[in-house]
């Protein structure tokens, strides 16, 4: 594909293969962790801090235990009579404090929804009747909500061994050259914004269902959850075993979004008291606690500022984040904030000089880990959000400020030394530009002022920085049945990679999709994995794909060569099977399997390279000035995700990750109240968007591969939510510019409309 | 949710000898849209639940003269998609129109939202806004007697209501702003003109459940135009005020909302 190219009609092209998955999930028929309950599994329920902040004076499980078909109730102090060990982080920040936490609380709650007691029954309605039994003693405390009040001297401590509750501090790049650009700019742009806390809100809330074999001491937890490789050390460090005496396995699961790539406290909790108990046990979160203790993404306080010559050539960008780590250090909380927006700061622009400082700081809420994007859409918006505010203070076009500052070439280096391969944001530019119709845009704002509506244009781009956790393996079996195994260490929970990766491998090797099998997120047959986290599934897992393929083609061969008594080059791979030339004979895989036995090749991607997609697109919105009201009407883009697989599940990804990143631009954010109540804990209160809150989507694909694989892909997985926020807040912002608005965050509600135009 | 007895009676005698024999331990069940959920979440606890979904004569859509007459089992989807209401009060069927999403429309009933008289329910305020009456088994109600406060009616124990009659107006229009997240009304206005008596009520706002505006009434009766509204305002003291609205801003949509709501009764 070349860069002239634009794909704009994804279901025409011959590679958008529709999705296999659909078929059972469409009818019902997926099978979900809770559907593989078995009879005679108890009913785990956690018992949750009602407290943002409490100390627990006493535990009394008595009237609990005695409530029929009760058959256990675990508090704190039985974990450390157990010797479990604490739950840990994974990510390696520099001077990181992690403090200690049991499953269970044992002295003190930190947030509501901190788990504080286990209870295990044989029917959910008794485990309920024994948790309004169970006597706990709290005495409750002032609880800090906001993590800038959190950093003031006087503020009481989170943890006793983190001063002015901060958990690290983290810098980057040049802060000497950042002041040196900032002392010679002729224009500061400026901005103190917040990035709101949200919920991811899977569908499918976790669910864990474990059992125990004391025959081999082992544990097999079924879950629905993602990055299971990764997080089962910190598990198995809480039960004080050997990883490999836990499987963990995920069938089908209801999306994740980096919420359950993470190990909950949950996990090692049901575990130990399967173990205890010796029975199988089944625990599901429902809507309630996924809000109160699932982990939630985001929260981040930023003052920003950006420095620009005469010319509006930018010349530095200063960055001071305060970001709200919750009450514990999450498995991979730190890294949102820290590591994860760091190759993304700044955008696709070229920009001289950066610096980044960031304050990890505890206070009384859930913990925050990452989201879809991960960092990645804070930084983004950033840049983008502080353009917009520079084109309207220094007299700027908007849309020419941009151009005017994006690399001219690629490679291009960034100012904290990521190299970016490959991109043509010039050429997205004019296309999302021609695509949206933005010359089209006064005639439609004049429309809209007739009926007594503002009409705001807001263009951005985003830079997304995929790779994720480092190195990918996948494994073809030809099983006795004739099928072929693919077995690969990565994870969909939604993605697709049912279809898109037997889809590759199946064309790579020229062989029917129906031949494959698709193995995923079982440690008993997928012995190593990275997960999807950070878009990386394709760039990571493709390669190894890639690699056991062509494996995989030469052991067939071979294998068909001996049973047919010929050299390799005289069999040949068809969709039937190995065709043997000079006979014309034909063996079929379920043959090779029976005669020539079980086989597998193995295929390994260490790569440690970034890849860049990106992307610039376009929102109009309409503004009903009497109410404050938003109606996103148009959204249209031009993306970069290298090479495509299957062009409909990328637009698919897309599309999904806009949802949520418009959502979180629009509608959603969680809020606690002073004390530390959680007040946005169900639906009735967390907006997400739903249909009708959206309009069609027009995104144009343009395929510039990357040299970080083999294959020039792109992770496509978080873009959209990494690309709508400011998108659609630069649409909302402009529409509102007529009454002197610069800035308004995240969720743009009626209410803040409706007072930042009524502002006296 | 907690163990319960259930009971499914054929007439609304028997509905009414269970209800009395339970005392205060039972509870009728309707579409079970709010009652269910909330026994799910044990903040409900009846011990026996008297399900009118089999009794006779409790549904049915009928223009007598002109009223006109609503089942309380009727559905909020065949309110929503009945030619008689639509010919009727157009205002109405499109307020039906409005509620929740189809699995709501098609499980919750009116009789169950006026019951139940959430303050952010959208029926409480057509049914003050064009002066219905509620029928129970044992009397009726006007709806000005009916609303009494947020989740509380003039129902007595062992009440059952058998329809709603709707005066059938000249002109009147339900204009709702939603709850973005639970799509409730965070602001309804129900306009309704018959004769020369005008009714503005209004949902979602207030701190005690839905309630009318005199002085918007009045300036409405002098003329039946949204121009007649300039300048009046409601006072915040007393509205609600969450993370999604202040009173404020509600304050604020009523008036915008009640001149909407007469310019779509105007057709406008
Ligand atoms: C997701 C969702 C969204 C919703 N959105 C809206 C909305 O936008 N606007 C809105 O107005 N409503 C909304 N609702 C509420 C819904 O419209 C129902 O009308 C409401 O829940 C009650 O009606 P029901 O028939 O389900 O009553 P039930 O839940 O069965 O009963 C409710 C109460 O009324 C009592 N009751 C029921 N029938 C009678 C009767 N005949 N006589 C005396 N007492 C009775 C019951 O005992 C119970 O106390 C929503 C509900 C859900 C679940």
């Amino acid at each position: 594909m070349t860069e002239s190219h634009a794909l704009t009609d994804t279901r025409a092209d011959p590679r958008s293969r529709r999705r296999a998955e659909d078929e059972r999930f469409l009818r019902g028929q997926g099978r979900y962790t809770a559907d593989l309950t078995e009879d005679g599994d108890l009913i785990a329920l956690v018992v949750r801090s009602p407290h943002a902040h409490a100390l627990i004076r006493k535990i009394d499980t008595t009237p609990a235990q005695q409530v029929p078909k009760v058959r256990a109730v675990f508090t704190g102090d039985d974990l450390v009579r157990a010797g479990l060990g604490p739950l840990s982080c994974s990510l390696p920040l520099s001077g990181l404090i992690v403090p200690e936490r049991l499953p269970l609380a044992t002295d003190r709650v930190r947030f509501m929804g901190d788990p504080v007691a286990l209870i295990v029954a044989e029917t959910l309605a008794a485990a309920q009747d024994a948790a309004e039994a169970l006597i706990i003693d709290y005495d409750a405390l002032p609880a800090l909500i906001d993590p800038r009040v959190a950093q003031n001297a006087d503020a009481p401590l989170v943890w006793t061994n983190a001063p002015n509750n901060r958990a690290f501090t983290y810098e980057k790049g040049d802060p000497a050259a950042v002041a040196d650009a900032f002392a010679m700019a002729t224009h500061i742009a400026e901005i103190h914004l917040v990035n709101n806390r949200v919920a991811a809100m899977a569908l499918e809330p976790r669910t864990v269902r474990a059992v125990y074999d004391p025959t081999r001491d082992h544990y097999t937890l079924t879950l629905s959850a993602a990055s299971i490789h990764l997080f089962r050390p910190e598990i198995a460090k809480v039960l004080r075993v050997r990883d490999e005496q836990i499987d963990l396995i995920v069938p089908d699961a209801g999306g994740g979004f980096g919420m359950k790539n993470v190990a909950y406290p949950e996990y090692a909790l049901l575990a130990w008291a399967a173990k205890t108990i010796g029975r199988a046990l089944i625990w599901t979160a429902d809507r309630l606690e996924e809000f109160s203790s699932g982990v939630h993404g985001r929260d981040n306080i930023t003052h920003g500022r950006l420095a620009l010559d005469a010319k509006g050539r930018f010349l530095a960008l200063d960055v001071k984040t305060i970001s709200n780590l919750g009450a514990y250090v999450s498995s991979l909380g730190p890294g949102a904030a820290t590591t994860a927006p760091t190759p993304a700061m700044g955008g696709v622009y070229s920009i001289p000089a950066m610096a980044m400082h960031v304050e990890g700081v505890f206070t009384h809420t859930a913990p925050v880990d990452a989201y879809r994007g991960a960092g990645k859409p804070e930084a983004n918006y950033l840049i983008e959000r502080l353009i917009d505010i520079a084109a309207r203070q220094f007299g700027f076009d908007a849309i020419a400020l941009r151009r005017m500052n994006l690399p001219k070439r690629y490679p291009h280096v960034n100012a904290f030394g990521y190299t970016i391969d490959s991109g043509a944001p010039r050429d997205l530019l004019t296309r999302a530009l021609v695509h949206a119709d933005v010359k089209g845009f006064r005639k439609r704002q004049a429309q809209s002022k007739k009926r007594g509506r503002l009409r705001g244009l807001g263009v951005a781009f985003f830079l997304e920085t995929s790779r994720g956790p480092v190195g990918e393996d996948a494994w073809l079996r030809l099983q006795h049945n004739g099928f072929i195994d693919l077995a690969v260490g990565s994870q969909s929970n939604g993605q697709g990679h049912e279809t898109s990766m037997i889809q590759f491998v199946a064309d790579t090797l020229g062989l029917p999709f129906s031949a494959f099998r698709y193995v995923q997120a079982d440690t008993r047959v997928v012995p190593s994995g990275g997960g999807h986290g950070g878009a990386r599934s394709f760039p990571m897992a493709g390669p190894a794909m890639a690699e056991a393929a062509a494996r995989f083609r030469i052991m067939l061969l071979s294998a068909a060569g001996t049973l047919l008594q010929a050299t390799d080059s005289e069999c040949e791979l068809i969709t039937d099977g190995v065709r043997h030339h000079p006979t014309g004979r034909v063996i079929s895989l379920s043959e090779l399997a029976r005669d020539a036995g079980v086989f597998e090749a193995h295929g390994r991607n260490d790569a440690d390279l970034y890849n860049f997609p990106m992307g610039c697109h376009i929102a109009e919105v309409e503004i009903d000035p009497e109410t404050g009201r938003v109606a996103l009407l148009r959204y249209s883009g031009a993306d970069d995700y290298g090479t495509l697989i299957n062009p409909l599940l990328a637009e698919g990804q897309v599309h999904g990750g806009l949802a949520q990143g418009i959502g979180q631009a629009m509608l959603e954010d969680i809020r606690y109240d002073d004390n530390g109540q959680l007040i946005s804990a169900t639906l009735m209160d967390y907006a997400v968007p739903r249909g009708d809150d959206l309009p069609d989507f027009e995104i144009a694909f343009v395929e510039n591969a990357t040299a970080a694989n083999p294959l020039g892909v792109k992770g496509a997985g978080q873009a959209g939510a990494i690309a709508a926020p400011q998108t659609v807040m630069n649409a909302i912002i402009d529409a509102l510019a007529p009454f002197g608005v610069t800035h308004l965050d995240m969720p743009a509600t009626p209410e803040k409309i409706w007072r930042a135009m009524n502002r006296t | 949710m907690y163990a319960f007895n259930y009971q499914r009676p054929k007439t609304v005698r028997q509905a009414a000898g269970l209800l009395a024999k339970a005392g205060g331990d039972g509870k009728l069940l309707a579409g079970g849209q709010t009652l269910l959920p909330t026994m799910k979440q044990r903040l409900a606890s009846p011990a026996m639940l008297i399900d009118l979904n089999q009794v006779d004569g409790m549904g049915g859509i009928e223009l007598k003269g002109r009223n006109l007459h609503i089942g309380a089992m009727t559905k909020h989807a065949d309110v929503a998609n009945s030619h008689i209401v639509k010919t009727a009060i157009p205002g109405l069927a499109a307020l039906a129109e409005g509620i929740g999403d189809p699995a709501v429309r098609n499980r919750g009933t009116i009789g169950g939202s006026i019951a139940n008289n959430d303050p952010a329910a959208d029926y409480p305020a057509a049914c003050l806004g064009l002066g219905a009456t509620i029928v129970t088994n044992k009397r009726k109600i006007p709806a000005d007697e009916f609303f009494t406060g947020m989740f509380d009616t003039a129902l007595e124990d062992g009440e059952i209501i058998t329809k709603v009659i709707f005066p059938v107006p000249q002109k009147a229009a339900y204009e709702k702003f939603p709850n973005p997240a639970s799509r409730y009304a965070m602001v309804g206005v129900f306009v309704g003109k018959k004769g020369s008596d005008v009714r503005v009520a209004v949902t979602g706002a207030g701190a005690n459940g839905v309630f009318r505006l005199p002085e918007f009434e009045a300036a409405l009766k002098t003329r039946f135009n949204a121009k007649s509204l300039d300048g009046l305002s409601v006072p915040a003291d007393g509205l609600n005020g969450d993370i999604h609205a202040s009173p404020d801003y509600r304050a604020h949509l009523i008036g915008v909302m009640a001149k909407r709501a007469v310019n779509k009764a105007l057709g406008k």
